[in-house]
């Protein structure tokens, strides 16, 4: 039976199970020295001085490396993602540095590296260092970092804006003048971050006889780790293996490149001639590692009596913290998603992106689609009481139509090419999210019935589109060992999606062994050499439809080598069970022993063979695959506490053919509790100073297990035409339009229409909604 | 200070610092690196252990204070090499990890809730996991497990 497509359990959960599985901390190597970092306390200050003298001599340090020390290894970060060809554009690149020189940016910059023989003792170093500093006033708030007298986060600049961006297409001041209804509101959706149970870490070893780099770092993206750090080192890229192991949630933030610590303790080692261990601690992960999602949009949506879209228009600002290296990926998306499942015949849409005395912004799942989601839907739900209209019925009437397809939007999407719609069919999503929450009878009876016992009930449903699997590409080995189990090596590196299961189900398709016999390596610079990382629901798209690509290769030539050796043609020849058979006959072969035959050790072989039974290849989508859903959910508000209840969430999602169904439901409850966190439990605080108030996991809440719902899931399947396999992106969908639904049902379940009170920020808490609702 | 824990029903014994956290104890001392840490201040549940069959967070302890106790980490749950005992073929069964990290406090706490409460119902899954995060799951399947361990 075929594995493609079914519920299989996963191939890497025993290892993980029995606690053998390696992560990076686990890497224990002899003489191993650690690091630990001293980091600015300030959000702004200029340092003057540092040092550095008590550190050294404390027993059992090794070193401590200041900017100074660097020398011309100090250089600021690449720009990992260039600004988009869109006309007019600007954008101002600068990106972090590997230690403080002259000036700090924001709290937890990292400022000198100590190295000794353990982190105790390294820790204590860094408290012997001495800094003079002197503080500058911060700016946090976004509109006060644009005013004319805004402290500067870079001097060098004349403002703090980052980039600007202006797409339009349609006419929007004509829309808006023939419109029946213009409705104009303030969004607001603020910081928070991914907390990966497994913070970062990086551990560097130089082998000075081999005389090779390895290090292994929980990053996203192996490959072009190593291509930087030999680039930055001075060393071909063969002499540099990068390993990703086994990571604890990566989430976004471990595909920013480079972190300081990146860039440092593999230099350290190759100075001191000994391996370097840094594990950052939960202290530093809030303050050093990236977080996602400050911006404020002042939108206008523009509609004719019937509820139908005639314009949208939206400024926003976008707050990128201290460093832009990522670019401008997350407020594109936002720009790009808030288009969402509709049609909308004149869009115009500009940002600002602004530096800020704060920890860099980089994608987190989601990755500013929440933003654009969290804007549209809102206004379709204004715009919908405004106008007497459902809230169903008014997305249904501004629905793509499902002939419409491909889709083009007209605007420039976070890969650079034009933003286009593969496939979809959004109505029967909704129609099965409706009969699944039942939405008609939660209206006429179930909310009735709670309001008049006093219960506050509510309903949401929102719509989403998620763009996944851009490129530009992936590439996949797949090859039958001496074994007789098949390996499929690729250079994206997992976090936990289970890519040692899906990709083995692709692979186990062509190749008719059990999925069990499919040995996947992710994530090993060493296995294979190129790629480009896992990032916007990506994996099972991109280099999923390599692995299907290279294992189709290695099924014909498995095929063609049995056909020879049976003397046979390859139409009798059957591929199943780890062997092939000549059909209606007792004779087979193993496919270890059939590699074997295609390795010949002596004689000739016809010119042009090439040994094994083994294949590379590479995939690259033109574009991206959107994948599209419906959530809803019923939610009770508790009146004295304000605190929500979910009494139920249904997801109808459609990304295209399914590989692993058991899967795919993790990814998307794991998106939903991450979007439940970022709506109603997760929000950075940060005083005027730009100190982050809630740096702790016992201060900075995520969900528990009390805190999220039992989830219902349904699909629907329109296949991608852009891959082979007819997959879209599942591993963001879960996250994107949570904010919007709970403002609708908060909004619904508390009556506040009728109090002409309205949701227009994300997240909450019970204390801020009862700011808003009770006029705090 | 010289110490001997018994951990997995072995003694270690080592020459420590007596501010080593019990989870650099285990995880650095003895490579019992299936104990995890997320937060090391106690509010994860990644370095969960089993302290004299409680569960208890390794990292709020020092390696000198569990001389004298008995520890079990995840490395102790398999019945056999290449083997899984019964919850831990649960969470395979109904993909109850995703990245694993915080699998193996996890399993460490609800071993010992399992123990206690051999047929919870869901309610009470999701208050003994309550202390334990989870950043990929959801924690729907996690509860799915447990369920099926107290059906079986
Ligand atoms: S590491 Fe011990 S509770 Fe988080
Ligand atoms: S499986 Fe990743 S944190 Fe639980």
């Amino acid at each position: 039976m075929t594995s493609f497509g079914r519920p299989l359990t996963r191939n890497e959960d025993p290892r993980l199970l029995r606690g053998e599985a390696l992560f990076v901390d686990d890497v224990e190597l002899p003489g191993l020295l650690h690091a630990a970092f001293l980091r600015s306390p300030h959000a702004h200050a200029r340092l003057l001085a540092i040092d550095t003298a008590a550190a050294r001599a404390r027993p059992g340090v090794v070193a401590v490396v200041t900017a100074a020390d660097l020398g011309e290894y100090w250089q600021p970060g690449p720009l990992l993602v260039p600004p988009p060809p869109v006309p007019g554009m600007e954008f101002h690149q600068r990106c972090q540095v590997p230690l403080v020189r002259d000036k700090a940016r924001h709290v937890g910059e990292p400022v000198a590296m100590v190295l000794a023989e353990s982190r105790y003792l390294a820790e204590d170093a860094v408290a012997d260092i001495l800094v003079d500093w002197e503080s500058l006033p911060a700016v946090g708030d976004l509109e006060a970092a644009l005013a004319a007298d805004a402290p500067l986060v870079h001097d060098d600049l004349t403002s703090n804006v980052a980039a600007r961006v202006h797409q339009a297409r349609g006419d929007y001041a004509a829309a808006a003048r023939a419109a029946h209804l213009v409705l104009k509101r303030r969004f607001t959706y603020d910081r928070g971050a991914s907390i990966p149970m497994e913070t970062r870490g990086i551990v560097a070893d130089w082998d000075r006889r081999a005389d090779r780099l390895t290090v292994w770092d929980t990053t996203q993206a192996p490959v072009v780790i190593r291509n930087g750090l030999a680039a930055m080192l001075g060393l071909s890229e063969r002499q540099v293996r990068v390993v990703a192991p086994n990571i604890g949630g990566g989430f976004g933030p471990k595909m920013m490149m480079f972190y300081p610590e990146e860039v440092l303790v593999p230099w350290a080692a190759l100075r001191l001639g000994r391996p370097v261990k840094w594990i950052e601690d939960r202290l530093e992960h809030f303050f050093a590692t990236t977080h996602e999602r400050s911006q404020i949009h002042d939108a206008e949506i523009a509609l004719d009596a019937q509820g139908k879209i005639l314009g949208v228009r939206d400024v926003f600002l976008h707050d990128t913290g201290a460093y832009d290296p990522y670019g401008l990926t997350v407020p594109l998306n936002s720009q790009c998603t808030l288009l969402g499942c509709y049609v909308v015949p004149a869009y115009d849409s500009a940002f600002t992106a602004v530096f800020t005395n704060r920890t860099l912004v980089t994608p987190y799942r989601g990755a500013g689609r929440q933003h654009g989601v969290f804007v549209m839907e809102r206004l379709l739900d204004l715009a919908a009481r405004a106008l007497g209209i459902d809230r169903a019925e008014i997305r249904r009437r501004n629905f793509i139509p499902a002939d419409a397809f491909p889709f083009d939007q007209g605007v420039i999407y976070q890969d650079f090419s034009r933003l286009s719609y593969d496939s979809g069919d959004y109505e029967p999503i909704l129609d099965k999210a409706l009969a699944a929450i039942g939405y008609d009878d939660f209206l006429a009876r179930v909310q009735p019935t709670a309001r008049a016992e006093g219960r506050a009930l509510g309903i949401g449903l929102v719509c989403y589109v998620e763009g996944t699997g851009i490129g530009p590409y992936e590439g996949a080995r797949v090859q039958v060992q001496g074994s007789g189990k098949v390996s499929l090596a690729t250079g994206i590196g997992s976090q936990g999606q289970g890519h040692a299961t899906a990709f083995a189900q692709v692979v186990a398709e062509q190749i008719g062994v059990d999925i069990r016999d499919v040995e996947v390596v992710t994530g090993d610079t060493d296995q294979f050499q190129w790629g480009v990382g896992t990032f916007a629901s990506r994996g099972a798209v991109v280099a999923g439809s390599a692995a299907h690509e290279a294992a189709k290769v290695v099924r014909a030539k498995i095929l063609r080598t049995a056909a020879a050796h049976f003397e046979c043609a390859e139409a009798d020849l059957v591929l199943a069970d780890g062997a092939v058979t000549v059909a209606g006959t007792d004779r087979r072969i193993a496919l270890g022993a059939l590699a074997g035959l295609a390795n010949p050790m002596r004689g000739a072989v016809t010119p042009g063979t090439e040994p094994g039974l083994e294949a590379t290849r590479y995939f690259g989508p033109a574009s991206g695959a959107t994948a599209s859903g419906v959530h809803a959910m019923i939610l009770e508000i508790d009146r004295a506490t304000l605190r929500p209840t979910i009494l139920d969430y249904v997801v109808v999602h459609d990304c295209g053919t399914v590989i692993n169904p058991l899967i795919l439901a993790g990814q998307i409850h794991g998106g939903v509790a991450q979007g439940i966190g970022n709506a109603f439990f997760e929000k950075l605080a940060w005083d005027s100073e730009g100190q982050l108030l809630n740096a702790s996991l016992a201060d900075y809440l995520i969900p528990t297990a009390l805190d999220v719902p039992r989830m219902r899931l349904e699909h629907t399947v329109t296949p991608s035409p852009l891959n082979p396999l007819g997959v879209k992106g599942a591993g963001e969908a879960g996250a994107i339009p949570v904010g919007a639904l709970f403002a609708q049902a908060i909004e619904d379940a508390l009556g506040l229409p009728a109090r002409d009170i309205e949701i227009r920020e994300m997240p909450l808490s019970p204390s801020r909604l009862w700011e808003i609702t009770e006029g705090g | 200070m010289k110490i001997t824990l018994r951990v997995n029903g072995t003694d270690h014994v080592r020459e420590v610092e007596p501010r080593l956290l019990l989870s650099d104890f285990l995880r650095h001392e003895i490579g019992l690196t299936g104990t995890h840490v997320g937060c090391e201040h106690g509010v994860c549940g990644a370095c969960t252990i089993l302290w004299d069959g409680e569960p208890a967070r390794a990292c709020l302890a020092f390696a000198v204070q569990a001389e004298g106790h008995e520890i079990r980490t995840v490395e102790s749950l398999s019945p056999g090499p290449g083997r899984l005992d019964a919850l831990q073929q649960a969470f395979q069964d109904s993909h109850a990890l995703q990245c694993g990290y915080c699998t193996p406090g996890i399993l460490m706490t609800l071993t010992a809730f399992l123990a206690e409460n051999p047929h919870p119902d869901e309610a009470a899954v999701r208050e003994a996991l309550s202390g334990n995060l989870c950043r990929c799951t959801g924690y729907q399947h996690i509860v799915d497990a447990v369920l099926r361990v107290a059906a079986a």
